[in-house]
């Protein structure tokens, strides 16, 4: 069991976070947040494996893991 | 389109679960100003993690160098000065000379240190300052709009290789790295990249080494990450890293070029 958390104000929707899930549990959101781009949200169930591959791509630290 | 203004997406139910990755300690906590997917963010947190892990932010003093990382002091909690355009290695020389106990290292693009720099980077690496660097290489310059560097790979297109990169004219890439790795004063030279996860965990464990190096008084040491600008390779921030994998490496490849 694991979780990230996104900082959706700080992302700027590069998407490398998304690429890099092994489970596709990241996706782009529809909206736009502060900064005028479409950031992506944490598909919230119980596959997370909390690898981190996600928060080690963000090149903004936009991602915090929990395990 | 709709705007949120929501600032994280939680999972209510897991409250018991440890935090094992956020900001490190020797990074602020204040928004970047790279482009979106930019190699840079990567990097300056790697050096970050990597300080925290050694418990040298006290100690340490990074030298900031012209191009798009000119603002790196803003971003990083410890010590860190500004050289001017290729300079940092002659300034890290003279502050590791009068404070040794200090850790000392450089961040440098492509242009600063493969083109106006080369000098300071020969000398500084030929004299066996023991310093770390940490080198950006990009393939373009990209502070001034995305001009040839001299990284550059044959066929790629910039802003004054418009038709891509042509050898005969433009001279060929650089491979500054096997140059340097030449010269007796280095202990050691590792070319990494942070197109991937597994590739950014082996980029940590090459800067902790550089820094290690320093720590144990053993000399010169460089490291080489190639890192994506996808603005000006014109692509997104996902085929940027694809490129990395798919053309840098093959004229650039990964991996212990000494030490
Ligand atoms: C003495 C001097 N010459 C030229 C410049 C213009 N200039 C600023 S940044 C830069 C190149 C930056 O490219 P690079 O080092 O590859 O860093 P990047 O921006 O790609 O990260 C140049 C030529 C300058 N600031 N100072
Ligand atoms: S990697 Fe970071 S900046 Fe990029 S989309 Fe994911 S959370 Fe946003
Ligand atoms: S121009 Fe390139 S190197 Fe500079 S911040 Fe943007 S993506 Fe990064």
């Amino acid at each position: 069991m694991a979780y990230i958390k996104i900082d959706k104000e700080k992302c700027k929707g590069c998407l490398l976070c998304m690429t890099n899930c092994p489970k596709g549990l990241i996706i782009q959101d529809e909206e736009i947040n502060i900064k005028g781009v479409r950031a992506v949200s944490f598909k919230n169930n119980s596959e997370c494996t909390g690898c981190a591959f996600c928060a080690l791509m963000c090149p903004d630290v936009c991602i915090e893991v929990y395990k | 389109m709709k705007i949120t203004n929501k600032t994280s997406s939680t999972n209510q139910t897991s409250k018991a679960l440890r935090k094992v990755f956020s900001l490190p300690a020797s990074m602020r906590d204040v928004a970047m100003h790279y482009c979106s997917g930019c190699g840079h963010g990567i990097i300056h947190r790697l050096i970050c993690e990597v300080i925290d892990e050694l418990e040298i932010r006290e100690k340490t003093i990074g030298v900031a160098p012209v191009g798009c990382a000119v603002l790196a002091y803003d971003y990083w909690n410890f010590d860190t000065t500004e050289a001017s355009h290729g300079r940092p290695p002659a300034v890290a020389t003279g502050i590791k000379r009068i404070l040794p106990e200090r850790i000392v290292f450089t961040y440098q693009g492509d242009g600063d240190l493969a083109a106006i720099g080369t000098a300071e980077i020969i000398h500084t690496a030929n004299r066996g300052e023991n310093i770390t660097v940490i080198f950006v290489n990009n393939a373009v310059y990209g502070m001034t709009g995305g001009q040839m560097a001299p990284t550059t790979i044959l066929g790629q297109k910039t802003e004054t290789t418009p038709w891509g990169r042509d050898a005969q004219r433009d001279g060929f890439p650089l491979k500054i790295s096997e140059m340097l790795a030449l010269l007796s004063g280095v202990v050691y030279v590792e070319r990494t990249a942070v197109n991937n996860a597994k590739n950014v965990l082996l980029t940590k464990k090459a800067i902790k080494k550089a820094f290690l190096n320093q720590i144990e008084n053993k000399g010169f040491s460089l490291v080489e990450i190639l890192s994506p600008c996808p603005t000006y390779w014109r692509m997104s921030p996902v085929e940027a890293v694809k490129w990395i994998e798919t053309e840098m490496v093959k004229y650039y490849p990964l991996g212990v070029i000494k030490g």
